[in-house]
């Protein structure tokens, strides 16, 4: 499907042009140096413009239609892939997918939030906001992978847990609040990758991590940045201006150096040009984190995540007199 | 042109004799609407006598309500919040701290201490809606995890009051990790075996609701508190239904099996007492 963000037009007629002039091109007609040229051009321009990205712009590109889901990178990064469904107590959740695989041959558990790519899709998986038996089944997958000494990868990209009547009478709050309780105590590797937007609560509930990576253009806060400037700006309209003061990305975030481990680059355009690539990157960055977090053992992992998490504090804390 | 026209004129307002009453005697029961002599609601311990609509408390009246008298011992009062991000929309957050501070006379929008209840040691954090809407950031969470890890190493009970708005949007995703933070403390105290007692109080919404506050071994409400993850205008505006009767009050969340039981505040320290009894060893 052609979609594409405003400021990403240029660079998508440019490459329409080349694709054209490929198309023309026969054995008599050569336009290779015009295409060289078209190219080259291309590059700059794309450098460009992702050289400038504002906090807005990578908050969209985060969001973008064609950027890789979880069943994106579970197909290019694991083999053996067995989704399995249901939370034993009310329903499955198609938003949150959860399942167990191989990663470079070792049996894994692999949790994240699943959007869709057209209308269809995007209903059924309900935008990628999970209800609270999403998180209960994620919970449920998590501990038989501690029941059985599975490494958990978690995928992180959804705007947020679904705000719903049903939601809240089937306690999305109480959900989300016992998977990062019961997360901190798992004793298997837990790594999570944020790959496109991690909103808030609805990301954080399978984001309690050994290891937090965040990729190049993706985004976490602590509220969408319509939402903050619906609250602090009364306007939604504003979410420009709220993403900046949120300071959501992944370079601001990881500035901070308490929150994240890793920044995943992206391909150039960012991962939708090159899912292949981006997920490449992802496996690496996966790898080496999952050899550092296999020296340890069951204790001293949850250990490792408890001080990781008990250390995310940034205050002031004045001598006490006396 | 209109259709009929007046030919007296309209009846005026009778000239505002104001009466001269003395500042805040008078207290409008929010729910009820009757007006109460506000001594009377005091003496009742905030709770209208007419309607039994419980007002919102300030935090040391909370204390002095549920703790025995003078027992409480303040812990981490110094602890302050800054301003790392610069953030800024109609005021900046520093400017909004500073003022808060002043307004509350320092600290931040929880009050953690060791008290006892008929002399039972607890170690309680107790919430003040007035600080920035209760909201949760760096300071709040670490106050939540520091009293977690005092109940840990006393073996006493916690019992945390909150009412809060959630997480601090001024901190980003700082505050949004306190949740983790504050959770992954519980879940040392649970494994310790030490009871946790989260009473909700009116309004806890957002992060708190979605962190320690829904973790509570007992959760306790008062009457009518409105207490859910999503805040209702949100829902209204996701869903665009007009939300049922009574959604996310404390009563809708006892038939839904969300909370163990309401207490009204004249009961709170006897039942908060008699529970932590039976959960300690004495």
């Amino acid at each position: 499907m052609q979609a594409y963000l405003d400021f990403e037009k240029p660079l998508v007629e440019l490459e329409q042009k080349i694709h054209e002039l490929r198309e023309y091109s026969t054995e008599n007609v050569d336009f290779s140096s015009e295409m060289k040229k078209l190219e080259t051009k291309a590059e700059k321009l794309r450098e460009d413009i992702f050289s400038k990205l504002t906090r807005w712009q990578r908050t969209q590109l985060a969001r973008h239609p064609n950027r890789p889901f979880t069943l994106d990178f579970i197909e290019n990064v694991f083999t053996d892939w067995f989704e399995l469904h249901g939370d034993r107590n009310f329903a499955d959740d198609p938003a949150l997918v959860c399942g167990f695989a191989r990663f470079e041959g070792q049996p894994c558990a692999v949790i994240g939030h699943q959007k869709g790519r057209d209308t269809k899709q995007k209903v059924i998986r309900n935008f990628g906001m999970p209800n609270p038996e999403g998180y209960r089944k994620a919970l449920r997958i998590m501990k038989m992978a501690e029941q059985f000494g599975l490494p958990i990868f978690t995928f992180v990209d959804t705007p947020g847990a679904y705000p719903g009547i049903g939601a809240e009478e089937r306690g999305q709050a109480e959900a989300i609040a016992r998977n990062l309780r019961e997360m901190a105590a798992l004793k298997v590797p837990v790594i999570v990758t944020i790959t496109g937007e991690g909103g808030s609560g609805g990301a954080l509930a399978v984001a309690v991590g050994n290891r937090v990576l965040m990729m190049e253009y993706s985004v976490y806060a602590v509220i969408s940045p319509e939402g903050c400037a619906a609250i602090l700006w009364s306007d939604g309209a504003k979410g420009p201006q709220a993403a900046e003061a949120l300071k959501l990305t992944a370079a601001d975030i990881n500035e901070l150096g308490c929150i994240i481990d890793d920044v995943i680059e992206e391909p150039s355009g960012g991962a939708h040009n090159d899912v292949k690539l981006a997920s490449e990157n992802v496996k690496a960055y996966l790898k080496k984190h999952l050899e550092e977090l296999q020296q340890l053992s069951p204790e001293e992992l949850v250990e490792q995540r408890y001080q990781k998490f008990r250390a995310m504090t940034v205050m002031a804390e004045e001598a006490v007199e006396g | 042109m209109s259709w009929f026209s007046r030919k007296k004129a309209p009846i005026s307002a009778v000239e505002k004799k104001t009466v001269q009453m003395p500042e805040g005697l008078w207290t409008k029961c929010k729910n009820c609407n009757e007006i109460i002599y506000a001594k009377e609601i005091e003496r009742n311990l905030n709770v209208c006598p007419k309607c039994d609509y419980h007002f919102r408390i300030s935090a040391r009246a909370r204390i002095d309500l549920v703790l025995d008298k003078d027992s409480f011992v303040e812990m981490d009062a110094d602890l302050q919040s800054i301003d790392f991000l610069d953030f800024k929309d109609s005021k900046k957050y520093k400017d909004r701290i500073k003022a808060s501070v002043a307004k509350a006379g320092g600290g931040d929008a929880v009050i953690c201490g060791e008290g006892t209840i008929d002399d039972l040691p607890v170690v309680v954090s107790v919430f003040d809606f007035s600080f920035m809407g209760g909201s949760m950031g760096s300071v709040v969470g670490e106050k939540i995890t520091r009293a977690i890890e005092k109940g840990l190493e006393l073996g006493a009970p916690v019992i945390i009051f909150s009412c809060s708005g959630g997480a601090r949007m001024q901190e980003s995703i700082l505050s949004l990790m306190q949740m983790a933070k504050t959770c992954a403390a519980l879940a040392k105290l649970k494994a310790a075996g030490i009871p946790f007692v989260s009473v909700l109080t009116d309004p806890t919404t957002g992060g708190v609701t979605a962190s320690f506050a829904m973790l509570g071994d007992i959760n306790m409400t008062e009457p009518r508190a409105l207490i859910g993850f999503a805040g209702p205008r949100v829902i209204e505006q996701t869903i665009r239904q007009k939300l049922p009767e009574g959604f996310q009050r404390s009563e809708y969340l006892l038939e839904h099996g969300m909370i163990d039981v309401i207490v009204r505040r004249q009961e709170m320290k006897q039942r908060l007492s008699q529970m932590l009894r039976i959960f300690t060893k004495s």
